[in-house]
């Protein structure tokens, strides 16, 4: 049976058909993930096109409301942005700072868990302290103030221009202990075995055990809590731009569009903040429901 | 039990330790506080007086000496951004989120616990299922998102509540409150909801899980086939076994509830230490994000003893294990 064939017949793909909310919420993260990617493409009008905008533009309605125009699905912003353009634009952006910050973390988390897990003793006492003392705080309060404290330590304009990856590694630095704890509960289990026994006994180093024997076999879970991270790592960018924290006006990711709305609420220009939360909203829940149906559909217990 | 709380304080002395020496490697290396608060123009001499004022010409170890000694006092400093000392800042503003979480986590036991219970008890109807949907939402929709929705809909489209800020407050010497009056009251309203609505979610979803356990039990069983009434099973035998877990998630969630009351409290515009914060880390006003991540990290570790003490209330197995562990050695 080739690949292709053996996938099709598989209790994942069996479980997959059999569970609507999977194939809704694969189907909803689906159109964010191309929606964004594609953005530059499909996107109806360019937000960064300076010269397309007008002011005459500005706060036009959705087009289902009286005085919205067809040319705007979404309506406009105060600057006259096409709103769905934007929304799509900023999807793009929460969606690379979003992934980048978990895959560093995953890089981190792997590696001290790997470290821990497998060398034991001191160097495993002393990591496995610190990641329990930065699980007593909330990542979000971490990633907060490592991000302040960036901005601190940066002179503004390089700071703007790097924000991005200030907001990678501020939220990736935030999320690494999950990972790094699982990954070592796994290690340990694995460090036992007779394949590292034997990998030990023909004399491999201790980082070609690590990384071509035992890392294969503990990855499993924490792609799956890798997934579920992915949303509150969407959730923690939107946040610090939405205090202000984040990703400048000049390059809105959906956290920072939802701010510039909040301004226009009282004035009655509620679409400005509700369409891009409605969006986010949406992206998290189906990549969290996504992720609840993973970790059940992996779980051999739950069959 | 003495030396239980002895030795949890003395796992928590490290841990305090090293957030202090944070805070201070922040104090002391992060950006140039001299330059922020004098501005544009300044003389050699008087940027001299501020530096010796400031006590940053002196060595490492005399300024660690110094932040240590004078953190331990309460005294932090003063703040870059507005020249005033940072305890005094800190103070002003301890009430409002002080008010703001406590009445938050009131709010999520009081609806989330009964929520649960009911949901676990009449899994199939459908008032329960409306209340998993209303979980659903409340775990997924991020903390600003229903701050912002709640202020379109009870604020603006409706005009029933204030959208930003504490009302008129009462003066108690040192602490302000706006529970006694009628718009501090009708102020609080929406921010509680914000900030309770994901934990009230959490725990009528955790309530809901360990009731269904329980109730399958065999000790359940039992006291139906005792006869015992239902309110009796259900409240005295089944809900008191779901606290156990409720109460750490609750009493971890407390330091959740500190961090998102930062968001909450952008949002509603609420005079307390999370504005405070983000309007600080905004112009790296350094010396009130380290007294902040000090503070924090004190409740934190407070928050985590008290947990480990509710326990030992809660389950008295915990407390046999324990007599029979020492008793053995």
């Amino acid at each position: 049976m080739n690949a292709v064939a053996r996938f099709i017949d598989s209790d994942f793909l069996y479980s997959f058909r059999r569970s609507p909310v999977a194939i809704i919420s694969a189907l909803v993260a689906l159109v964010c993930v191309f929606g964004a990617i594609l953005s530059p493409w499909i996107a109806p009008h360019d937000p960064f096109d300076l010269a397309s905008l007008s002011l005459m533009d500005s706060f036009k309605p959705p087009a289902f409301m009286a005085d919205g125009e067809n040319a705007y699905l979404l309506g406009t912003d105060d600057q006259g942005r096409d709103l769905l353009s934007g929304i799509m634009y900023g999807t793009r952006i929460s969606l690379f700072v979003g992934v980048l910050a978990i895959g560093f973390a995953l890089a981190v988390g792997i590696t001290v868990g790997l470290v821990a897990g497998y060398m034991g003793g001191t160097v495993d006492a002393v990591l496995m302290r610190i990641a329990d003392v930065q699980l007593t705080f909330p990542a979000i309060l971490i990633a907060l103030l490592v991000d302040g404290v960036v901005r601190a330590v940066l002179p503004r304009e390089f700071h703007e221009k790097i924000e991005i990856y200030v907001l990678v590694f501020a939220i990736g630095i935030a999320r690494w202990p999950q990972f790094a704890r699982t990954v070592r509960g796994s290690t340990l289990v694995e460090r036992g075995r007779e394949y590292v026994m034997a990998a030990q006994v023909i004399g491999l180093s201790r980082a070609r055990i690590m990384i071509s024997h035992i890392l294969p076999n503990v990855l499993g879970p924490v792609l799956v809590i890798a997934t579920l991270n992915l949303g509150l790592a969407i959730l923690d960018e939107a946040t610090l731009s939405f205090l202000g924290v984040g990703l400048p006006p000049t390059q809105p990711s959906l956290g920072t569009l939802i701010r510039i709305g909040n301004d226009f609420l009282f004035s009655g220009e509620w679409w400005v903040t509700i369409f891009p939360g409605i969006a986010l909203a949406l992206m998290v829940l189906s990549i969290n429901l996504l992720g609840d149906w993973l970790r059940d559909a992996l779980n051999p217990r739950l069959r | 039990m003495f030396a239980f709380i002895t030795s949890r304080i003395l796992q928590a002395i490290p841990v305090l330790l090293v957030v202090g020496f944070i805070a201070f490697a922040l104090f002391a290396y992060v950006g140039d506080p001299v330059t922020i608060m004098l501005g544009q123009d300044y003389t050699a001499a008087q940027r001299e007086e501020l530096v010796r004022a400031l006590g940053l010409d002196q060595p490492f170890i005399v300024q660690y000496a110094k932040f240590v000694w004078a953190a331990v006092h309460g005294n932090f400093g003063l703040s870059y951004r507005l020249a005033r000392p940072v305890s005094q800042l800190i103070l002003e503003r301890l009430p409002a989120t002080i008010e703001l979480a406590v009445t938050a986590a009131a709010l999520a036991l009081l609806v989330g616990v009964p929520m649960g219970v009911y949901t676990g008890i009449r899994r199939n109807s459908p008032t329960s299922r409306l209340f998993m949907v209303f979980s659903l939402i409340g775990v997924s929709l991020p903390t600003f998102l229903i701050g912002i929705l709640l202020i379109l809909f009870f604020a603006v489209l409706l005009g029933w509540l204030p959208s930003f800020g504490r009302g008129d407050v009462v003066h108690l010497s040192h602490w302000t409150t706006g529970l006694l009056t009628v718009s501090g009251l009708k102020a609080l309203i929406l921010p509680a909801i914000t900030l309770g609505m994901f934990q009230m979610t959490l725990i009528m979803r955790l309530v809901r899980s360990e009731m269904l356990e329980v109730l399958r039990s065999d000790y359940i069983k039992f006291a139906r086939a005792r006869g015992l009434s239902e309110r009796s099973i259900n409240f005295g035998h089944a809900l008191k076994n779901t606290l156990v877990p409720v109460i750490t998630i609750v009493g971890l969630q407390l330091g959740g509830l500190v961090a998102f009351s930062i968001v909450t409290e952008t949002v509603f515009q609420w005079p307390g230490m999370g504005l405070l914060l983000v309007q600080s880390i905004g112009v790296a006003d350094i010396p009130v994000m380290s007294a902040y991540l000090l503070l924090v990290a004190v409740l934190f570790v407070a928050i985590n003893l008290i947990v480990d003490l509710l326990y030992y209330a809660v389950d008295p197995r915990l407390r046999l294990d324990r007599r029979s562990m020492t008793g053995g050695k």
